[in-house]
């Protein structure tokens, strides 16, 4: 049976659907058949994927639904002055920051996955050190260093007899700036996301491409760059989502952006709901970009044919090109790394004695047991919603997934205010309730609990394992999970004997993210923690606002190398797992 | 695959869980106790705190946090909040959260003995701890105290490219602005600003300390800076902030018209409180002698007890005249304040 597409509907919608599924492909309408026989499963997934994905969102919900409400006259001066600067500055902060994470992360992965050459192996995890250094901690001591005041510039004034007029030198406390300060703490977001796709790249790929004549140049711009495009893209909006969202750093360096105008016009105007209506249009804003890049990459397929085949042949580099590596991979190292936490360390060597008490132990368990803990709940939820996406890509699902993975472009403390609102009225519901018909008061069951707090990093770092996840998952053909049905597996089973395996790398890389972020996080949980609950990053704070940087060191240097063990634990497993060796088989 | 089901994970999980557990069990106190939402930081409060406990058997819990999240949080809890006091470093905060209806009067003859009248509230909504006040500090080798006045001269164009002032986000110069619209109104207040942006020596950025250490660099002539930052400095463990300490000065404007200006930290007992009487207790206890020295000695800041001299260092700066505007006014006018710095391009 024919139908015309230009055809007006037929009335009857039975006979039409029935004639529209004639004339689909066999494949498709059988896939969808075996799909709709299978329906519990199919049901069960979608419904559950869903739910999670709502629950997740619900401080998104809470922030746009208080930006429903009319706002005063703040709009109009908004328009009138400052409204201009903090949209320029943001999306320039925004693209400068995925263009110098690209720049420094993509190549320094390429290296230390597919290359041989000096400090290779050291290289490999040490690159991921700025990662654990808080954004406004790099901030404030590259400004200690850099600033007119700073010892850099006096140097040069003392060495040269120069006076303020004399010489030109950048200024750090600018955007190129800010941009280079969270290029260097976010770059390793790239790195992590592109290396594990690099090495999760068939073998046999680069061995065609080398086998039809392409050199080292070719294979990485041709072949290797284009199949890494998801993880890579993956790493690029995390990092400009958490550019987009940073607070600490620009307003230290003066820049007004629209996070910056957010809690300007929040505490400084007193207006919260034109304060959540900013943050709404910056959430929609993200939204729409990162509904544009799923649809731009909609045609394309990722999938590797192969999977963990033989111990790749690392790509030997000699002369100068080995030290042009080694180089490469240790600029970033330098800046990122090296020189802050060196800063970090001489202030703490001076100051330790004074501000390290007996509660330092205690603000470093709770911090590793928060990161910890909220690692792992966050993988699996990420796990949950990556593959329940992946079974049943449907739209519904897929905005669902997209909308959970909002929170993460929202500057912290509005997050933590939309977890806070939607708990606040549960609280008083369920204390309402329980007044009229027991007689007795529940207070508060979830306002002020750490269950809130974790909620709160769910809400937000959930996109970062999800993208790790989903960047990974989209590297497995359909067909594997297609073989594993046929024969008899359920798709529970599938993840737990067939994804997980292979995506050993993918998941240590989200774990590790995830941790080290939950590590540095300030302000949901400064808004949201319970009575004499303190952080490692809390502490770190209270002192740094306190404009008593050298004492702050101790924390901040606590935090980084709290984040150094797991990151090299992780950083060898990652390896392990790729190098074919593994323990368990 | 190891990942879930290790031994290790489960420890782990199972550690968070008693965490979770021994956190949600209250213990029952025998000396009653007080919980404070505190915008001050916890090295500025506590060792007080722990003073009052002591005294009184009386136990403290604390959070700290930012002031508007804190206001927040506070009103998002209602009658069921655990909070009986809230601190803040900045009375426009307080003047807010009296607004938003979840503070209550209290009537203490000691606090209104040890408080003079602008530093608390007219009915007794909340209560000055300690005074802050925000003066000129200049180069000495460049600046003569005889050519300084007053704020409002900071604008003339001798001016030009030799004044740092921190960026408009900062409470400070919005009190600042506020009490000066309180004074000369709205249109005088912009075109001052006006002046003073044209003033500055580069946009906006970092903080006060920030500032006094540019201006003991050379990079501009003078600031506007709280005093307790300047005496963090001089007894600061870095060498290079003693330094840059010693080569500044602070003058006192506005000695002969409305007076330097000043704001409070201070603190309200909450609306719902369920340890009212324990929380006005350590408000008084805060007020008192002791406390009030601590203030002075420990941070830099001015007793609000006018009966307690202050510390040496704070002599040493001189004595200054305050601004006699009820710190009230300050916060109702913040916003006003906010937008007009926006309208003058104050960064």
């Amino acid at each position: 049976m024919e139908v015309d597409p230009s055809a007006p509907p037929c009335p009857y919608s039975q006979s039409f659907s029935q004639s529209k599924r004639d004339i689909e492909p066999l494949s498709l309408s059988r896939r969808a058949k075996s799909t709709w026989i299978g329906a519990r499963g199919f049901d069960r997934w979608t419904l559950l994927v869903v739910g999670v994905a709502l629950l997740l969102a619900l401080p998104v919900f809470a922030v746009f639904f208080t930006a429903l409400q009319p706002a005063g006259d703040v709009w109009r001066h908004l328009v009138d002055t400052v409204l201009a600067d903090y949209v320029l500055n943001s999306v320039a902060l925004m693209l400068g920051v995925g263009l110098g994470t690209l720049i420094i992360g993509a190549p320094t992965a390429w290296l230390t996955a597919i290359c041989e050459f000096p400090g290779r192996r050291w290289f490999e995890w040490a690159l991921l050190l700025p990662m654990a250094i808080p954004a406004y901690i790099i901030a404030y001591t590259y400004t200690g260093l850099l600033d007119f005041a700073g010892p850099v510039q006096t140097l040069l004034r003392e060495t040269f007899g120069w006076s303020r007029q004399d010489y030109a030198f950048p200024e750090i406390r600018s955007l190129p700036g800010a941009v280079l300060m969270l290029a260097l703490v976010l770059y390793p977001y790239v790195y992590l996301l592109a290396r594990a796709a690099f090495l999760e790249q068939s073998a046999a790929v680069l061995e065609v491409s080398r086998s039809l004549g392409a050199g080292p140049w070719r294979r990485f711009l041709a072949v290797t760059l284009p199949l890494a495009r998801p993880a890579l893209i993956a790493g690029m909006s995390l990092v400009q989502m958490e550019a987009l969202a940073d607070y600490g750093a620009v307003q230290y360096f003066g820049i007004s952006t629209f996070t910056t105008g957010i809690f300007r016009v929040w505490f400084g105007m007193n207006d919260p709901t034109a304060a959540a209506q900013l943050a709404a249009l910056l959430l929609l804003f993200v939204f729409t970009l990162l509904v544009l890049e799923r649809l731009s990459r909609r045609q394309a397929r990722f999938h590797h044919t192969g999977q963990r085949t033989q111990r790749p042949l690392r790509l030997q580099l000699t002369g100068r090109w080995q030290w042009l590596a080694t180089g490469t991979c240790l600029l970033p190292l330098l800046f990122g790394f090296l020189i802050p936490a060196g800063q970090l360390a001489v202030w703490t060597w001076r100051t330790a004695p004074k501000v390290i008490d007996d509660r330092f132990l205690e603000l470093t368990s709770h911090s590793l047991l928060l990161a910890s803990g909220s690692a792992l709940l966050i993988l699996l939820l990420a796990l949950l919603l990556g593959y329940g996406q992946r079974l049943q890509p449907r739209p519904m699902v897929q905005l669902a997934v997209r909308g959970a993975g909002l929170g993460y472009a929202a500057p912290g403390a509005v997050l933590a205010i939309g977890v806070m609102l939607p708990f606040a009225a549960i609280d008083r519901t369920v204390d309402g309730w329980a007044r009229e018909w027991l007689g007795l008061s529940t207070g508060l069951l979830l306002s002020g609990t750490l269950f809130a707090m974790l909620f709160a990093y769910c809400t937000q770092f959930l996109p970062v394992a999800l993208h790790s996840v989903e960047a990974g998952l989209t590297r497995i053909r359909p067909s594997m999970d297609d073989a594993a049905r046929t024969l008899g597996a359920k798709p529970r089973q599938v993840l737990w004997r067939v994804h997980i395996p292979i995506l050993r790398s993918s998941l240590l890389t989200a774990l590790l993210m995830v941790f080290v972020d939950v590590l540095k996080e300030l302000p949901a949980t400064l808004i949201l923690r319970p009575f004499n609950f303190n952080t490692l990053a809390v502490r770190a704070y209270e002192l740094a606002s306190d404009e008593r940087l050298a004492d702050s060191a101790s924390f901040a240097l606590a935090i980084v190398l709290a984040g150094i063990g797991p990151v090299i634990l992780l950083s060898r497993a990652i390896s392990r797992a790729r190098s074919g060796y593994d323990p368990l088989s | 695959m190891s990942l879930f089901n290790s031994s290790k994970s489960r420890t782990l999980l199972s550690v968070l869980c008693s965490l979770l557990m021994g956190l949600l069990a209250i213990p029952a106190l025998a000396g009653g106790e007080v919980n404070i939402y505190s915008a001050r930081k916890e090295d500025l409060i506590k060792p007080l705190l722990d003073d009052f406990s002591k005294q009184t058997g009386i136990t403290i819990n604390l959070v700290t946090g930012k002031e508007a999240e804190l206001l927040q949080r506070l009103q998002s809890e209602g009658i069921n909040t655990p909070a009986d006091l809230l601190l803040t470093s900045d009375a426009g905060r307080l003047a807010a959260a009296r607004q938003a209806g979840v503070l209550q009067t209290i009537h203490s003859a000691a606090l209104e003995k040890h408080i003079p009248s602008a530093y608390r509230d007219p009915e007794g909504y909340w209560y000055g701890l300690s005074v802050r006040a925000r003066p000129i500090i200049y180069a000495k080798d460049r600046v003569k105290p005889g050519e300084l006045s007053t704020y409002e001269n900071l604008a003339a164009s001798d001016w030009k490219g030799k004044i740092c002032v921190r960026s408009s986000d900062s409470i400070y110069n919005q009190s600042l602005v506020a009490g000066m619209i309180a004074h000369h109104g709205e249109a005088k207040t912009e075109a001052w600003a006006k002046g003073l942006v044209a003033n500055f020596a580069r946009s906006p950025k970092g903080g006060d300390r920030d500032q006094i250490k540019a201006v003991a660099a050379g990079e501009c002539d003078l600031t506007l800076a709280n005093t307790y930052y300047l005496g963090g400095m001089v007894t600061s463990s870095d060498q290079t902030e003693q330094a840059a300490a010693a080569q500044v000065a602070v003058f006192w404007p506005n000695a002969t018209t409305t007076g330097v200006h000043v704001n409070i930290s201070g603190a309200g007992v909450t609306a719902h409180a369920k340890n009212r009487d324990n929380a006005v207790k350590l408000l008084e206890f805060l007020t008192d002698d002791k406390a009030q020295r601590w203030y002075a000695d420990v941070n830099n800041e001015y007793p609000v007890n006018p009966a307690i001299p202050p510390s040496a260092t704070l002599k040493a700066w001189g004595e200054f005249k305050a601004d006699t505007l009820n710190v009230a006014k300050l916060g109702e006018l913040n916003a006003e304040a906010v937008k007009l710095m926006d309208r003058a391009g104050w960064k």
